[in-house]
């Protein structure tokens, strides 16, 4: 079974570590704050200007000076900082921030990803993106492996604009988990009741499989 | 004299001098730490063919949005318009011209500018068409694009607090791309929510100092949420 949103969430999960700061994207990577592990201390980044972002307030609590980068009212949580859009992407362009996770259209075996724009539809911006490939090291895009048609979002070079070039080095799918290296894509494990030969089948790029290829654990 | 007494009693003293073609930084991200109040006054101005620095356009009836419909904007220089549905129609149509800007590279264009400084180099970007037409450079074995600064004839610009000679404060995530454009501005206006005197503020706690501010102006806020989510009880 391709993994629901949740289940990515959960997986990403796993990738956390006790101390790591975080920058979550807008959609299924926000859903990641909702399954960090018991015990552990994880600080959320939020581009707008905020480090240490909480749950979403009452509304006794609810604060129009307080939003993360969806623009949706958050709160902050001991400990918290508040700086400005320079000081924030200083902290993301300078190699701060531990784990970003962030959603694409598109990834290739270069690394390359797209996320940002479809040509001759609308044209939203990328906001922080950019910014968010090209200052970090430690990078989980999370997508669909393809199209409601089957077509392959994961390509030998990606057909949309591109947000970063050479920059993403782990996918993580509905139907896989893949790191990127050496121009290929290496399938690292499969979702629960996923064959090798769907995940095969439905990615367009060079793409090596190991003689044993693990389901994935949550 | 004033010396360096600079709060003004009228949006109209506050926008002094705003003409015709020229450009304007204004402060905010979405409708957060935006400044209604001189937004308010532009669109009772009726200026025409401004060029906009602003991380987003407002929405269709508040914030920028309000200077988009009545096409008082010519060029906008934005990360993210998304929320806006005039934006995009009149950015289809070409009546707008648009440069989409990546968020951290607008924030540093606008720090940069307010710095002297006049372009760096950023990796962001680079392989995307962000960086057609720009000259592109290797140091130390990665690419970097060359970013030209940013500065403006006005930054309009909210704070929390300033006291009467432009010490400002800023409040939570409201600061945002403010405390930067207070820098880039040859004029920068600061509508506030609390005026105070010299000497209240703690030195240590300000965040810009009053050097970069020439108007202050007392404004009501409206603050209206864009996204509003509340815990489940």
């Amino acid at each position: 079974m391709a993994l629901s949103r949740e289940q990515l969430a959960q997986r990403v999960a796993k990738e956390l570590k006790d101390g790591y700061y975080v920058n979550l994207g807008i959609g299924i990577p926000t859903l990641v704050a909702n399954y960090i592990p018991e015990g552990m201390q994880v600080m959320l980044q939020s581009e707008n200007g905020l480090l240490g972002m909480g749950e979403f307030p009452t509304e006794e609590t609810i604060d129009p000076d307080l939003i993360n980068a969806g623009k949706q009212t958050v709160t902050a949580v001991k400990g918290a900082s508040f700086f400005s859009s320079a000081e924030s992407f200083a902290m993301i362009r300078g190699g701060h921030v531990d784990l970003t996770v962030l959603g694409a259209f598109e990834v290739d075996v270069e690394g390359s990803i797209a996320s940002w724009m479809i040509p001759g539809k609308l044209v939203k911006g990328m906001g922080g993106a950019m910014d968010l490939v090209a200052g970090a090291d430690n990078i989980i895009v999370t997508m669909m492996h393809a199209d409601k048609y089957g077509n392959s979002k994961l390509l030998p070079k990606c057909e949309l604009p591109l947000t970063g070039f050479g920059c993403i080095k782990r996918v993580l799918t509905d139907l896989a988990f893949i790191e990127i290296k050496d121009g290929a894509f290496h399938l690292l494990e499969r979702a629960p009741g996923v064959s090798v030969e769907e995940i095969v089948s439905k990615t367009a790029g060079k793409l090596i499989v190991p003689e044993h290829v693990p389901e994935m654990q949550f | 004299m004033a010396g360096l007494y600079k709060v003004v009693d009228s949006y109209d003293q506050a926008l002094a001098g705003l003409n015709d073609n020229m450009t304007i930084m204004v402060g905010g991200f979405g409708l957060c730490g935006i400044p209604e109040g001189l937004i308010n006054h532009m669109v009772k101005l009726g200026t025409k063919g401004l060029t906009a620095i602003s991380n987003n356009a407002g929405v269709d009836d508040f914030g920028l949005g309000l200077l988009l419909q009545n096409k008082q904007i010519s060029t906008m220089i934005a990360s993210y318009v998304g929320e806006n549905a005039t934006f995009e129609r009149q950015m289809l149509s070409g009546e707008l011209n648009v440069i989409l800007t990546p968020q951290g590279t607008l924030a540093e264009k606008i720090r940069a500018g307010g710095a002297g400084i006049p372009a760096f180099f950023t990796a962001t970007g680079y392989g995307t068409p962000v960086a057609d037409g720009k000259e592109t450079r290797e140091i130390k074995g990665r690419h970097f694009v060359l970013e030209e600064s940013l500065t403006a004839d006005f930054a309009l610009i909210r704070a929390w607090k300033a006291d009467t000679m432009g010490n400002l404060v800023f409040r939570k995530t409201a600061a945002n791309f403010n405390p930067m454009m207070a820098t880039a501005g040859k004029i920068t206006v600061v509508e506030v929510e609390e005026i105070v005197e010299p000497g209240e503020l703690d030195p240590d706690h300000i965040h810009t100092p009053g050097i970069y501010v020439d108007r202050i102006i007392k404004g009501s806020f409206e603050k209206r949420i864009e996204q509003r989510t509340v815990k489940k009880a």
